[in-house]
């Protein structure tokens, strides 16, 4: 991760790395989302992304499953590598990648079907199991989701009838069900109540022993409280990226600064 | 006069108004149902639905051979406009959202949705029956076919747009292709109005007639060939109701209540099936 020289002065993580993005521009028609940015994002870690609104931090987790891909006259630039490939890369096959790095999105977007279809859904599209196997895996699923308990007893029921929280843990359980390497999470609490969210930051810290997960949040303690890494992201620069700790206390630029003692934003 | 009660004034004055042109609407309404069903009722019998239409001069006799084929006509339909109404409509919503073909598709259907239906009929007529070498209920199941398919088309592509972004995006984030993201997912999600508009579909073939007029014709006789003119409701309702004989007449009547039953039990049907949109 040293051959490239990086445009940011950034901490590089001194461990391995899940996604390596280099000198990423992104474009909506004419307008450039994203400016060279360059960063690592370690394996097992979480990694968060702050900055105001139209920052960009939205726009670059979408780059890293091709999501803008769906609409015409979105384009990325530059590299991110994944497993030695380029995911940018024409070539590319969107649907494997998006089958290795999952997501979860603002609103809980829970499919019209039963819960016990809402996780089948992914799983066989990739998977071929016998019933029992399938069986075990929703379970186990739903239970890396933290929801097993409250669902297991009507899994036959719609994912609609959900409160949003659970309908949320849901759209984790669904991610994590076809085991993903990365899950991207895109403001997953800013829809939810307190104590949902809670359950859900206590859930990224637990997933991250398995997987690397890359969280885009606008709630500044949310970031510090369950990230290892932390990304400040302004006008589509990086502008600092570093251990979350040190960010936080000592931020080494005047706008994060200015952004986490909240002067801005 | 202040400024507020001026306004009331309006306000009174435009509801009056509105009160007056809904008046107007409802008992040409009421007149028509009224008439339809103080006539029609005392045609519907047990012969109605059992014997076949009349010949001339006979007393007696019922619609069973056009009830039947009209049912015949319009099961042919649904069976052929559904797949295709309901596939075109995710082709626009779904894959050509910006492609030449989809907006020409469009614009066709646009057109095709305000076609008079005696023009779909002649051309079915020019298509089928002069080069076929005759009127067949076929030919009017295909006529009515071209009125069905855009109606479903466009509810189809309508209610997919409904479909909020965000899930057909999560449904793209666990790497399903668009075919499945369509079919599984957003199509399954706006079940109840597609079906909705299949159902509203139907009823606005059940009670055409012109299109009928050039190619299902007519059947005096009972029949369930496809291939030979067939009977039907609303071309006999509109022979029988210019004739001299008061059976016929009658009949006449009774098929026109039927026709109106049969509408009204769909429409009322497609809204329940619209309401409960938010069960599986």
């Amino acid at each position: 991760m040293t051959e490239t020289s990086l445009s940011n002065q950034d901490v590089q993580p001194a461990e391995e790395v899940a996604l390596k993005v280099r000198n990423l521009d992104f474009y909506y028609g004419n307008f450039k989302g994203l400016n060279n940015v360059s960063l690592d994002i370690a394996r097992h870690r979480v990694t968060a992304f702050i900055g105001p609104s139209g920052c960009g931090k939205s726009t670059l987790l979408r780059t890293f499953n091709r999501m803008y891909d769906l609409y015409p006259g979105q384009r990325a630039v530059g590299e991110i590598l994944f497993n030695g490939r380029n995911l940018l890369d024409r070539k590319q096959d969107v649907n494997l990648v998006r089958a290795k790095i999952g997501m979860v999105f603002q609103k809980p977007t829970p499919f019209p079907m039963t819960i016990y279809e809402n996780i089948a859904f992914g799983i066989r599209l990739y998977e071929r199991l016998s019933t029992s196997e399938m069986n075990d895996r929703v379970e186990w699923a739903l239970r890396k989701a933290a929801l097993w308990d409250e669902v297991k007893s009507k899994l036959q029921q719609s994912g609609l009838s959900l409160s949003g929280g659970q309908q949320q843990r849901l759209c984790i359980a669904r991610a994590v069900a076809v085991r993903p390497e990365i899950v991207l999470l895109d403001e997953p609490t800013s829809a939810l109540d307190p104590i949902s969210t809670a359950k859900i930051e206590e859930l990224v810290d637990e997933l991250k022993s398995e997987y690397t997960i890359a969280i885009v949040t606008h709630n500044m303690q949310q970031a510090a409280r369950i990230s290892d890494y932390t990304a400040f992201m302004y006008l589509g620069d990086l502008v600092e990226f570093g251990v979350t700790d040190q960010l936080f206390i000592k931020p080494q630029k005047k706008q994060t600064e200015d952004y986490i003692t909240g002067r801005f934003g | 006069m202040d400024i507020y009660s001026r306004r009331l004034l309006a306000n009174r004055i435009g509801i009056g108004l509105s009160m007056l042109a809904m008046f107007v609407g409802l008992i040409a309404l009421l007149w028509i149902l009224f008439t339809l069903f103080s006539k029609g009722f005392a045609a519907l019998s047990w012969d109605f639905f059992t014997q076949d239409t009349p010949a001339p001069g006979t007393a007696g006799g019922g619609l069973r051979n056009s009830i039947i084929g009209s049912l015949m006509i319009i099961g042919v339909t649904t069976l052929v406009s559904t797949p295709i109404g309901i596939l075109a409509g995710i082709y626009l919503a779904e894959f050509g959202e910006t492609s030449k073909f989809a907006s020409a598709t469009r614009f066709v259907t646009d057109i095709m949705l305000s076609a008079p239906s005696i023009v779909i009929g002649l051309f079915v007529y020019a298509l089928m029956v002069a080069t076929l070498g005759g009127f067949s209920g076929w030919a009017g199941s295909v006529a009515l076919s071209l009125i069905a398919i855009p109606v479903v088309v466009r509810t189809t592509e309508n209610m997919l747009r409904l479909v909020p972004s965000s899930l057909r995006e999560a449904a793209f984030a666990v790497g399903a292709p668009r075919w499945r993201v369509s079919i599984n997912v957003t199509l399954r999600a706006v079940k109840a109005g597609v079906v909705t508009g299949v159902l509203l579909a139907i009823a606005r073939v059940t009670g055409e007639t012109a299109p009928l007029l050039f190619t299902a014709l007519n059947n005096q006789f009972f029949s369930t060939n496809m291939s030979q003119p067939m009977g039907n409701l609303p071309v006999v309702i509109f022979q029988f109701a210019m004739s001299p004989y008061d059976n016929w007449i009658s009949l006449a009547w009774g098929g026109a209540l039927l026709i109106a039953l049969l509408v009204l039990t769909i429409n009322v049907g497609a809204r329940i099936m619209f309401r409960s949109k938010g069960n599986l």
